[in-house]
């Protein structure tokens, strides 16, 4: 099975090896912890296209492209109650940005169920990938000159 | 602003509670908040003080067969939260009290009549900037002792809505649109909650849940403007017996709530099989918009 960038892989195993409880107030102090997109990359009303499809939480990703052609990704949650995608929020941007895009890429949407546990419901899920999906596309999108090329 | 629930008309209004009802009840003892959410984590990040979880996934359904708690699972959990059988639950959460009405419905089969919703649910009650907590409360165990399961009254089961749906009896698929027609069945990848055909059981009108609530403040909405949109434009009537179905019953515990006790439909019942059951089911009969229109084109 091909591993997960380095970053994501070591947060995903910490949070795998907790009981419930533990991973639960893990995920609080991550979404405790997120920051919303800076300013200088976007401000309200935010674009349609950059709207996960599919959160309820009203999620929104953006990259921002670094000197040495990697990215950082950014999110908004406009959801106040959005404590999950504020999670994830501060997962991937922490983990991935910066990572290889080929491996940003890659990354799994399943890999959600390793965050939060199997118990999703299907709404969740279905928002919690789009998130996910957001930034392999951005990724894959950095990638594409050079595949051109 | 919505109205008081007691202006608004309701068949049953004693089962709709307001936020500013709960804050004044939060030391009561005979009363039992109870939060139940989509969202693993909310419940965890802060609560209405004195606030118990139940947990749908966890705490009521059977861990080995798709079916919910048994008679003893049920009192178990009655007792683990200090609940009595004259105590008074009332269920709050999110997404608009999906979750809490279906544990509100679950409750129903087991005859806890004294349950209620908070109107608006949880988010009402945080835009509000009542208080919250993150502490867990301890209460002492209950003696709670319930009835067997009553699966009669209230719930359907598979052959039930094929029976239904060959009378032709009032049938409700509450999920979105793009769903009744086949369009969006399920996402990929996602274990728990697909089906293999899309579409709706035939018959089935499409009343997405949502509509039974105001949009800016997650309250139900009175009865008037839920009559406009079950009796007089889905032409349902009071007495008739009616199926409620979504995807896997929590959208549609919400409906059967509504029709059942703000606008006092005598007879509903709720299809938790729903279509994660219906959509899978060899040789059951499904019209799906969608591939009807795709096959037009194509022919």
């Amino acid at each position: 099975m091909k591993l997960l960038p380095d970053q994501l892989e070591r947060l995903v195993s910490t949070l795998e090896a907790l009981d419930r409880g533990d991973r639960i107030q893990m995920l609080i102090e991550l979404a405790n912890q997120f920051k919303p997109v800076p300013a200088r990359i976007a401000q309200h009303p935010f674009p349609a296209e950059h709207r996960v499809p599919g959160c309820e939480s009203e999620a929104y990703v953006w990259s921002e492209l670094g000197a040495k052609g990697n990215l950082t990704y950014h999110f908004a949650v406009e959801n106040p109650q959005g404590i999950s995608a504020m999670a994830l929020a501060t997962i991937l941007g922490s983990s991935l940005s910066g990572a290889a895009l080929d491996e940003v890429a890659e990354v799994p949407a399943d890999v959600i169920y390793r965050i939060f546990g199997r118990e999703l419901s299907m709404g969740k899920s279905l928002g919690l990938m789009g998130m996910v999906n957001m930034v392999r596309a951005e990724a894959r999108r950095q990638m594409l000159p050079s595949v051109v090329d | 602003m919505s109205k008081g629930i007691a202006e608004r008309g309701y068949a049953k209004a004693d089962v709709l509670v307001s936020t500013e009802w709960v804050a004044q009840h939060l030391e009561d003892p005979d009363v039992r908040f109870a939060e139940s959410n989509e969202d693993p984590l909310l419940y965890s990040s802060n609560h209405i003080p004195g606030a118990v979880e139940i947990d749908w996934t966890r705490d009521l359904n059977d861990p080995v067969r798709r079916d919910y708690l048994a008679r003893s699972g049920f009192e178990k959990l009655m007792r683990r939260v200090g609940v009595a059988r004259d105590t008074t639950i009332v269920l709050y959460g999110d997404k608009n009290n999906w979750w809490a009405t279906y544990a509100f419905w679950l409750l129903q089969l087991f005859g806890h009549e004294n349950a209620k919703i908070m109107d608006g649910g949880r988010l009402k009650w945080i835009k509000e900037n009542r208080p919250v907590t993150r502490d867990v409360p301890k209460y002492d165990s209950s003696n709670y002792r319930a009835p067997e399961r009553d699966d009669t009254q209230f719930r359907a089961f598979r052959d039930q809505t094929l029976k239904h749906m060959q009378q032709k009896l009032p049938m409700i698929d509450v999920r979105s649109p793009e769903e009744y027609r086949g369009e969006r069945l399920h996402m990929p990848d996602y274990p728990n909650e697909g089906a293999l055909r899309g579409g709706h059981i035939p018959g089935a009108l499409n009343v997405p849940w949502g509509r039974a609530v105001n949009q800016e403040d997650g309250t139900f909405k009175d009865a008037i403007e839920l009559r406009k949109i079950y009796t007089e434009e889905n032409k349902l009537r009071p007495q008739d017996d009616v199926i409620a179905y979504c995807r896997i019953g929590e959208r549609s515990s919400h409906t059967w709530f509504v029709l059942r006790y703000l606008l006092g439909f005598s007879k509903v019942r709720n299809y938790d099989g729903s279509w994660t059951e219906w959509g899978n089911l060899v040789q059951a009969p499904v019209e799906n918009p969608s591939a009807e229109a795709q096959d037009e084109a194509a022919a």
